[in-house]
């Protein structure tokens, strides 16, 4: 069943991505090959397979359940404020937060991620700021 | 004897202090992604190309920490196959049959630094063959034209899934995906903004380092994240017991490593096999050849040397294709493309002229790091064995971050990191749904350069699109890609369930 509503979702993907290769503007000075002709052909492939995957389906995987997969959902949650806010709070901070969460979620006690999570947040900082010079977000407190 | 010449130019490229401290460098973290399970060479090398990227290396110095990391990789597999029964990384998988055993009778110390020598071996034969092939695989690919170019990338996707792939129709759907996500951004013909919907950061293209670490390192942790069982910490100790195997153990499996790495390192060569598979002929060939007692799978030191020497040396074949043509025969030397393309380098044939320093200082780092990795494997497996200890819950954390440390160090930009996010929830999605994420690596980094050279081939015959099947060699290329596509149809899965096979009944695992 997975597998068909992958193909099903394939079909609708390759159906778009030739739609958006359509809307692509042409200008006058332009190859004998043009710009539309490679996405159109991989619009087609990927059609084909999609519609191979969706008759021929494969045995389902074991998907997890419905806590299991808001697990994965928060997480990206997480990691997704992490992108927002890093520039804004800062590596240390941000990183502390992210990575206590990911390490309790992962099995930890609350008190041990946040030791956790605040020795990978230093130790990332001294390793690649203080030693290898790269530069990280700075937040307000300058680290 | 120019060879010799070429190899000594690169031995002096290699040997500073700054490439022989990455290269140590190197060797270590590769080993330790190695053993972790979970951590296997691509995801390894992907996690490390960034902060290759801002610490501000040149190309060469990139490429030895890179490689090295590869080579360590191959090497640190055996360790958790050896001590824990689960195989560091996929080509270790082999390993496990008689490793464990052999570690179960007490002779985990032997079993280690056996397979130790018969990694060395390996790899250091399939270095050999590297320098030795590269070179003439290169006078032939100066005959290619872009039409032959567009035939071999082909053949490359169409390969790709290898032998022991089920599914086609799902490498080519990913294939296809890779393909697609690297024809956003500006056509570099026309100049026309092609699927970017407006949004100024898609102008040039996603970052195929971006699509790489989320979908290998970000996706993993989310595999972790499903599968968190609280019982992962009690992990059996094994005793390492003594660190030299006698001699007679050695010389007894002399002939194993050496068939082993010939197999291997053709294996590697080709397109679609790569190491996992270069470890699974070897140990099958030996099996069949020399298994007259049927003490394989009990604890036979044989059975150990035979796959540490091919999967090793299978990972020195793959490197034969990637640099001397740019076509990637495998998921870890697709990654380590993108290093070369990310730091403006073409690989192929043009490669071995324009940048030998490159070339050569490589597989002297090669030989550097094999030596190197000798002698952390065998006396100091113990400091790698306690590493073991390190559980998920720091790990993978850690993991994450350094991976946003690393793209954020390159662009600084919030929106790659969400598109890194993005990928990597793809890539889970992905790998439940049994669709290989290498394909879409490499579409990623091939994608332009295979429709420009499809471009310049029609272009050049003036839209005459039959240029393509113009010569006898872009035929063979067509041909090859197509058998090569639809064997697997007929044969996968029986290669595929003999793996499977192989591993549950000689060790009665299950997992």
């Amino acid at each position: 069943m997975s597998d068909r509503i992958f193909g099903a979702v394939g079909l609708i993907l390759a159906a778009f991505y030739a739609w958006a290769t359509l809307q692509i503007q042409v200008s006058f000075l332009s190859d004998a090959v043009g710009p539309k002709t490679f996405p159109l052909a991989i619009a087609a492939i990927l059609a084909i397979s999609s519609l191979a995957i969706l008759l021929r389906p494969d045995e389902g995987p074991d998907w997890p359940g419905i806590g299991r997969l808001a697990e994965i959902a928060a997480a990206t949650v997480v990691m997704i404020l992490y992108a927002q806010f890093l520039p804004e709070v800062g590596f240390v901070t941000a990183t502390a937060l992210a990575s206590a969460y990911l390490s309790w979620r992962l099995g930890n006690t609350i008190l041990m991620a946040i030791v956790a999570g605040i020795s990978i947040s230093v130790g990332i900082y001294v390793v690649f700021n203080l030693v290898l010079g790269l530069s990280l977000a700075r937040g307000p407190f300058g680290f | 004897m120019e060879t010799l010449a070429s190899l000594g130019d690169g031995f002096a490229v290699a040997l500073t202090w700054q490439n022989i401290g990455l290269a140590l460098l190197g060797c270590f973290l590769g080993t330790v992604m190695g053993a972790l399970p979970g951590l296997g060479p691509s995801n390894g090398v992907a996690i490390l190309i960034p902060l290759a990227f801002t610490m501000g290396l040149g190309p060469t110095p990139s490429l030895i920490l890179l490689t090295s990391v590869y080579y360590g990789a191959m090497y640190g597999g055996r360790i958790s196959s050896i001590l824990l029964n689960i195989p560091g990384d996929e080509p270790a998988m082999m390993t496990c049959l008689d490793g464990h055993p052999m570690a179960k009778k007490g002779l985990a110390g032997e079993a280690l630094s056996l397979s130790g020598i018969s990694s060395f071996v390996g790899a250091f034969l399939a270095t050999w063959g590297l320098i030795l092939l590269a070179p003439q695989l290169v006078k032939f690919a100066l005959l290619f034209g872009p039409a032959e170019y567009f035939a071999l990338f082909v053949l490359a996707f169409a390969t790709l899934g290898g032998v022991s792939s089920t599914n086609q129709a799902k490498s080519a759907f990913a294939a296809m995906l890779g393909l697609g996500v690297g024809v956003i951004g500006v056509d570099t013909q026309t100049g026309v903004p092609r699927l970017t919907f407006g949004e100024v950061h898609l102008y040039d293209g996603i970052d195929f380092l971006v699509a790489i670490v989320g979908l290998f390192a970000l996706s993993e942790v989310f595999i972790f994240l499903e599968t968190r069982h609280d019982k992962s910490d009690s992990v059996g100790r094994v005793e390492v017991g003594r660190l030299t195997p006698p001699w007679s153990m050695i010389k007894r499996c002399i002939p194993s490593m050496l068939r082993a790495s010939g197999l291997g390192f053709v294996a590697g060569v080709l397109p679609g096999a790569g190491a996992s598979l270069g470890s699974f002929i070897a140990y099958s060939m030996e099996k069949r050849m020399v298994d007259r007692e049927g003490t394989f799978g009990t604890g036979d030191p044989r059975g150990v040397a035979a796959p540490e020497a091919g999967n090793n040396a299978a990972a020195g074949g793959a490197l034969v294709p990637m640099l001397a043509l740019g076509v990637p025969g495998s998921g870890t030397t697709a990654v380590l493309l993108a290093v070369l393309l990310a730091l403006n380098i073409t690989p192929g044939p043009l490669l071995f002229t324009e940048n030998p320093d490159v070339v050569w200082g490589l597989i002297a780092a090669l030989f550097i790091a094999n030596f190197m990795l000798l002698a952390m494997n065998i006396p100091m497996v113990g400091m790698f064995t306690r590493v073991l200890m390190v559980p998920p819950k720091i790990l993978m954390p850690l993991v994450a971050m350094v991976s946003f440390v690393g793209i954020y160090g390159i662009s600084g930009s919030s929106f790659d990191l969400m598109v890194m996010v993005g990928f990597g929830v793809l890539g889970w999605v992905l790998r439940k749904l049994d669709v290989p994420l290498v394909p879409i690596i490499l579409g990623t980094l091939l994608g332009s350069t295979m429709e420009n050279n499809l471009r310049r081939a029609v272009t050049i015959s003036n839209g005459d699109y039959l240029t393509l099947v113009g010569s006898p060699l872009a035929i063979g290329l067509w041909v090859v890609a197509i058998v090569g596509f639809v064997l697997p149809v007929f044969v996968g899965r029986l290669v595929r369930s003999r793996m499977r096979g192989a591993r549950d009944q000689d060790a009665g695992i299950t997992d």
